[in-house]
């Protein structure tokens, strides 16, 4: 059995006098879905860009498929095409088409031909269910359609591991379910994910682990039944509550 | 009336002196050609240099564009003419033209180009450098495309202002287009060619004035 995908350990992360992270542990084991929640602020979305280094940990190490991410030695631009992440914002190219998104790091940074990009992006269009909305740009496209691009964007590049950061707040209701259904696919091919998401229904019945945050560290974590129906710390359950509410 | 016309609107003069304004019309779009897109060369690089946010690059460079920004063209010019010889630089007058833009107009491409990559949300960088793509890759695919096409008025604007200042090369003896009219002038004891160098410039620029409001107008209704 090979070692964690995503293996991180005491993360610290200040802005400025704010501190975010603080002291957090958390490995994840290949095909595993591990979902994290928490109040906003609490710093699950830091957690998730300090992985792929788009924020720089203050002190602690992280070890992604093997590549030590902070290594000043790693070639962090080589070292991203492992991990793909989606963002809450999509932050698809409004310049370019779905397949345009899909094909320019394949081109720019995997090197593959213009054609061999093309045939590869198309293929992972498909994957997202979105093969015949190639040549859209993403001002025609719902917000769904846009997300499930951003994910298409990503899983081309045959990542070893997939960072969600809340991949389905900026959506409509009824375009939830096409992106959840995606995840789902993802999860059934394999997949390793990460997610920070509130969607407690999607998690209940994909997630391997559900790891609670608060105030910049992990307070507790376990199968989605035992966290969502038996938590042990009181802010668990407290934040647990608050969200069933709605 | 007879007077005016014999002044202004002279065609015998217009013809004898036309080989020679037709030269500086020539000299002013190859001028032009060399100037703005070295310009452009400058503002990009001034951009690129100031989204790197460090303030060991920031603050030099904010120095900078600052003061070629307050400096007149013209002063800086004739300084470069008059000044680079003691320094045993002999360039003459086009080399310190394109010297003198390439400082003077570039500082002013470079504040509009800062700001188109500051109008591209951050999400895209970070879009494209998860991906992998370096920051030069991020910036040449991604921002600036976006960045170009949010100033693009700006810039067309600028653009104009550039082939209009294309003139002060006649202070130090370029052959463009004021230089040349203005030596048809002496030649012939007759204004005419100046009227005749002042119909070209509106003729050259008036298209792309009026492309500029289109752009102007599009962008209105757009918001």
């Amino acid at each position: 059995m090979n070692g964690p995908i995503v293996d991180a350990r005491g993360l610290h992360k200040h802005f400025g006098a704010l501190h975010v992270l603080k002291g957090v542990d958390l490995r994840v084991a290949e095909r595993e879905l591990v979902f994290v929640i928490g109040p906003s602020g609490s710093g699950k979305s830091t957690l998730l860009r300090c992985l792929n280094r788009l924020e720089e940990p203050s002190s602690g190490s992280v070890v992604v498929d093997g590549i030590d991410m902070l290594d000043p030695r790693t070639d962090i631009n080589h070292a991203r095409q492992r991990i793909g992440m989606v963002f809450q914002s999509f932050n698809l190219y409004p310049h370019m088409t779905a397949l345009g998104n899909v094909t320019l790091a394949l081109r720019k940074v995997a090197g593959k031909s213009r054609a061999q990009a093309e045939a590869l992006g198309r293929a992972a269009l498909e994957r997202v269910g979105l093969a015949d909305r190639a040549e859209h740009t993403p001002g025609q496209l719902s917000g769904g359609q846009q997300q499930r691009v951003a994910i298409a964007r990503s899983i081309a590049l045959e990542p070893r591991v997939m960072l969600f950061d809340e991949p389905t707040s900026a959506l409509d209701p009824e375009l939830v379910g096409s992106v959840l259904e995606v995840m789902r696919s993802l999860r059934e091919s394999g997949m390793t994910m990460l997610v920070v998401s509130h969607e407690m229904g999607f998690a209940r019945n994909a997630a391997d682990r559900v790891v609670f945050m608060d105030e910049g560290a992990i307070v507790e974590e376990g199968p989605p039944a035992a966290i969502f129906e038996t938590p042990a710390h009181e802010r668990t359950r407290a934040f647990i509550s608050q969200i069933q509410r709605h | 009336m007879e007077a005016i016309v014999q002044s202004f609107f002279n065609l015998e003069i217009i013809a004898a002196s036309w080989p020679i304004v037709r030269a500086g019309l020539w000299n002013t779009v190859l001028l032009s050609l060399l100037v703005v897109p070295l310009g452009l060369l400058g503002g990009l690089m001034l951009a690129l240099l100031a989204s790197a946010k460090r303030p060991m690059i920031r603050w030099p460079l904010m120095a900078w564009v600052d003061f070629f920004r307050a400096f007149p063209p013209l002063v800086l010019l004739i300084l470069l003419f008059a000044g680079l010889p003691f320094a045993g630089l002999e360039l003459g007058g086009f080399v310190c033209v394109a010297i003198a833009f390439f400082l003077n107009t570039g500082a002013y491409y470079g504040e509009i180009l800062r700001a188109g990559i500051d109008s591209v949300p951050a999400g895209q960088i970070e879009a494209a450098r998860s991906t992998g793509l370096s920051r030069l890759q991020a910036m040449t695919y991604v921002v600036l495309p976006q960045a170009v096409r949010n100033v693009l008025p700006d810039l067309l604007s600028n653009t104009l202002e550039v082939v209009k200042l294309t003139a002060l090369g006649s202070v130090v003896a370029v052959p463009e287009l004021l230089y040349q009219a203005r030596q048809a002038q002496s030649l012939t004891y007759n204004p005419t060619p100046i009227v005749v160098a002042a119909i070209i410039y509106f003729v050259m620029l008036w298209p792309v004035v009026r492309l500029l409001s289109r752009l102007e107008n599009r962008a209105f209704a757009g918001r």
